[in-house]
């Protein structure tokens, strides 16, 4: 009589079905792939001006800005993951799962990979477009691969997200339709200036409290200042809070949605 | 009762605001029987397979499958059980065999196990050339049996069916009959089976279980829930259609309406078959023209229609590509 | 205008007009996103004019207060196309295809309910704005020619997502109807003036259309108006362009219909 996989499999299973079933859909990967770099092309020509202000800490902007795209595809990659396991929700394809001996955990989890895996290719493809237009990294080698792997921590926190608003919901649209949140959230960050240079108090005031100003802080270190742990705890502080709490959530939401005995 | 059945005692599911889906329901499924549970829409059967599959905690009463507890045993039924649930929930952009390795390997099958039994699986169902291929590009037809043959790959000693055949053809109907008669026949496994449909029930359930709104209403074998009808009922289809209600009228005297005639009238017969001449003397004397008279044995539209007093059929507002049931 | 064409076109707006106002949540996105634009940009860059060479009297809100606004007018024509891919995809339009004599009218009628969504976000972004404390050191005349250059470009891009709409008749070609404009409007001054723009947005912001119709409206915020006729004829000519593009998808839907 077969019993419960290792957890492991388990995992590796809904993950790997995660991860084919994304990659035989490109429209939902180009655009997450496309728009970030489209938004670096234009941030970082129309704002390269902003590198002539006194004290701005890079003189190339793309420097300060190809951050962004890693956060933004971190952001996109998540949408994907809620959407996809909103759907599984909505047809049934849960159910399946939790007929089997698979624990909620492993579907969780698993069903976060295939959208993690456009973030990683998406991070990569960025860094290399990147470096080809002018990125100098001042961590070298070790901060580039400090920084991929950040990414992908990122990544995997925004899926959390994702996670937990898929199976509160249910609904691929209601998964969509609450990241204009987010990105609100987004903008009123230090995306776009360094938080010295941003001149009305409110809004500085918000992008320090912003934590998606801690992640783009954290992980633009590595590329303009140096190793400076005072910006990577706080970064890397961030994205584990973020973890524990919509992992620990869409667990919660989890238990509520398969009432499986 | 044998260890691999199904008994139910007084189950219940209220569901917020109050509405009790399902309302103290007792049964008993026998090993390797077929048992169908019969009702339309909304009539609380899927509710009723989704507790039995410990998908959904009974608010009342208690079940045992294959003599586990649903809700004290839920990992031990589940290992006991196979469930091919509503809509056949499939990946489209996953291939059968990719469905079958998943759902092998999620059963703690190793890989080659997983792929010896999908392979038989997937010969028995008829989808070795398909197997390939992503799911969807399967029909309707293609995407259930693939799903019966993922609700089989850890050899379940009971199988839960939920509608399994609404919305196919009658070619693939019948296909998949003839696997579900065949396991229950050689392999001894227990179907539980809803349906809306009266012919799938009665074709290929030993027993019935009749359920409308949350409760049992009639329980037996068809022949026996038949029999308990007894009479047959006459169907009378009138050449001119604006005929219908002096037919009515003048068939009222024989009896008492029976299940529906789509473009007719029809009454059980209370003196039986050899009230059949008078019929056709009334219907000559009221000079209504008939195009059509027949006789049918009981059906069990008519013993939904008799226990619940509307008819199964007329009560069903499933979307219209359904296949009409061939009743009676 | 034929009696029938005005006819068809009052039908299409009051529909549209009444669902806008039946459903008011379905405009706050699109009040909502123009508002997070103007406090991300005004707000947060403001730094951008302490950058040696800009020169914008009126000040950074102002200066951004008008790309959002025009951004807000292309967004809001686009919502006609979505509207009329919807209705396509419901079955109205196909119906008004099938019955109405002088179609005209469907463009028409989608086209304004269009311009009447600017002008009631336009209204509020602006109202918001002055409350905010934007300076505007232009005269009436000169906030006019502003809403002027922002209905312009509402109607051509409204055009542009009928034309769409009518050749596709989904609401899966919804992202095609923005992106296009959404590249347009980025690849300009946005952030600084033209002369802070260097290397290849330099390039392609200089020759791009809506760099004109840009400058002209900040002119007109600063009170010192620049480019105008060479703008509104930009404008026209593009809402020309446009009435062919969207008219001949007409025809060519009128074909598929019969």
């Amino acid at each position: 009589m077969p019993g419960e996989p290792h957890l492991a499999r388990q995992i590796a299973l809904i993950a790997g079905r995660s991860v084919s079933r994304t990659f035989r859909q490109p429209e939902l990967i180009i655009p997450v792939i496309l728009f970030p770099l489209i938004l670096l092309a234009v941030n970082a020509a129309g704002l390269s001006s902003v590198t002539q202000l006194p004290g701005f800490p890079t003189d190339r902007y793309i420097n300060f800005a190809i951050v962004v795209c890693f956060i933004q595809g971190a952001l996109f990659a998540s949408i994907t993951a809620g959407t996809e396991l909103a759907s599984d929700i909505q047809k049934g394809f849960l159910d399946r799962l939790a007929l089997t001996p698979a624990r909620r955990w492993a579907v969780l989890v698993g069903a976060t990979f295939g959208g993690t895996s456009v973030a990683i290719v998406g991070t990569v493809i960025y860094l290399a477009i990147g470096l080809i237009f002018g990125v100098t990294i001042s961590t070298g080698i070790p901060g580039a691969v400090l920084l991929v792997a950040l990414s992908i921590y990122v990544a995997l926190a925004f899926a959390g997200i994702g996670s937990w608003l898929a199976v509160r919901t249910g609904s691929p649209a209601a998964v969509q339709g609450m990241f204009p949140l987010i990105f609100v959230l987004f903008f009123l960050s230090t995306m776009n200036l360094p938080a010295e240079f941003i001149e009305k108090d409110w809004f500085r005031t918000i992008a320090q409290i912003n934590p998606i100003s801690f992640l783009i802080d954290g992980m633009r270190s590595l590329i303009i200042t140096g190793w400076d742990l005072g910006e990577l705890l706080p970064c890397i502080g961030v994205a584990t809070a973020m973890i524990v709490l919509f992992y620990g959530l869409a667990a919660r939401a989890m238990r509520q949605r398969v009432q499986r005995t | 009762m044998g260890a691999e059945g199904i008994r139910v005692e007084g189950l219940e599911r209220e569901f917020k605001g109050g509405i009790r889906a399902v309302d103290g329901i007792d049964l008993e499924v026998a090993p390797g029987e077929i048992y169908g549970f019969l009702g339309p829409n909304g009539a609380g059967k899927s509710t009723t397979v989704l507790m039995l599959v410990t998908l959904l905690p009974p608010t009342g009463g208690r079940a045992t499958v294959a003599g586990f507890d649903v809700v004290k045993q839920g990992p031990q039924v589940r290992r006991m059980i196979g469930a091919a649930l509503q809509e056949a929930a499939l990946d489209d952009f996953l291939t059968g065999w990719e469905h079958m390795d998943l759902q092998g390997g999620l059963h703690g099958l190793s890989r080659k196990e997983s792929r010896a039994r999908g392979g038989e699986l997937l010969e028995r169902v008829g989808l070795v050339d398909a197997a390939d291929r992503k799911v969807g590009g399967y029909s309707g037809g293609m995407k259930r049996r693939l799903d019966l043959a993922l609700a089989l790959i850890h050899r379940p000693r009971v199988l839960f069916l939920d509608e399994p055949t609404t919305g196919l053809d009658p070619q693939s109907r019948s296909a998949l009959w003839g696997e579900v008669e065949r396991l229950a026949r050689e392999e001894g496994v227990t179907v539980f089976l809803t349906t809306q449909y009266l012919e799938e029930a009665d074709v290929l359930a030993g027993r019935v279980g009749i359920i409308d709104r949350g409760r049992i209403v009639a329980e037996g074998t068809p022949s026996a829930l038949k029999a308990e009808i007894g009479r047959v009922s006459l169907e009378a289809i009138p050449s001119r259609s604006e005929d219908r209600e002096r037919l009515r009228a003048a068939l009222a005297p024989f009896g008492k309406p029976a299940a529906h005639s789509p473009r007719g009238e029809a009454v059980r017969l209370s003196g039986g078959a050899e009230q059949l001449a008078d019929v056709v003397r009334a219907l000559d004397a009221a000079r209504i023209e008939v195009a059509e008279l027949q006789l049918h044995q009981p059906s069990l539209d008519d013993v939904f229609l008799e226990k619940t007093g509307r008819s199964l059929e007329g009560s069903d507002d499933s979307d219209a590509e359904a296949p009409e049931p061939a009743a009676a | 205008m034929s009696g029938s064409t005005a006819q068809v076109a009052r039908a299409v707006l009051r529909r549209t007009t009444i669902h806008t106002y039946k459903n008011p949540a379905i405009i706050v996105p699109a009040l909502a996103f123009p508002l997070v634009f103007l406090v991300a940009f005004a707000g947060g860059l403001s730094a951008v004019s302490s950058v040696p060479g800009f020169d914008f009297a009126a000040g950074y809100t102002a200066f951004q207060f008008v790309f959002v606004f025009l951004q807000m007018s292309a967004f809001g024509g686009i919502f006609s196309g979505y509207r009329l891919a919807e209705d396509f995809e419901s079955g109205f339009a196909r119906r008004l295809m099938v019955a109405a004599p002088q179609r005209l009218g469907l463009i028409i009628g989608y086209t304004l309910a269009g311009l009447v969504r600017f002008a009631l976000i336009g209204v509020i972004l602006w109202v918001l704005a002055l409350a905010t404390g934007m300076q505007v050191l232009g005269g009436v005349l000169d906030v006019l020619g502003i809403v002027a250059l922002g209905a312009l470009v509402s109607a051509a891009c409204a055009l542009w997502s009928i034309g769409l709409a009518l050749r596709y008749r989904t609401v899966d070609i919804g992202s095609f109807m923005q992106t296009p404009i959404f590249v347009l409007l980025f690849i300009a001054p946005v952030y600084v003036p033209l002369v802070l723009l260097s290397g290849w947005i330099h390039s392609a912001a200089s020759i791009n259309p809506f760099t004109l119709l840009l400058d002209a409206a900040r002119g007109f915020i600063t009170g010192e108006p620049v480019k105008v006729i060479a703008a509104f004829a930009a404008a026209l000519g593009i809402l020309a362009l446009m009435w062919v593009w969207a008219t001949s998808q007409l025809r060519r839907a009128e074909r598929a219909v019969g």
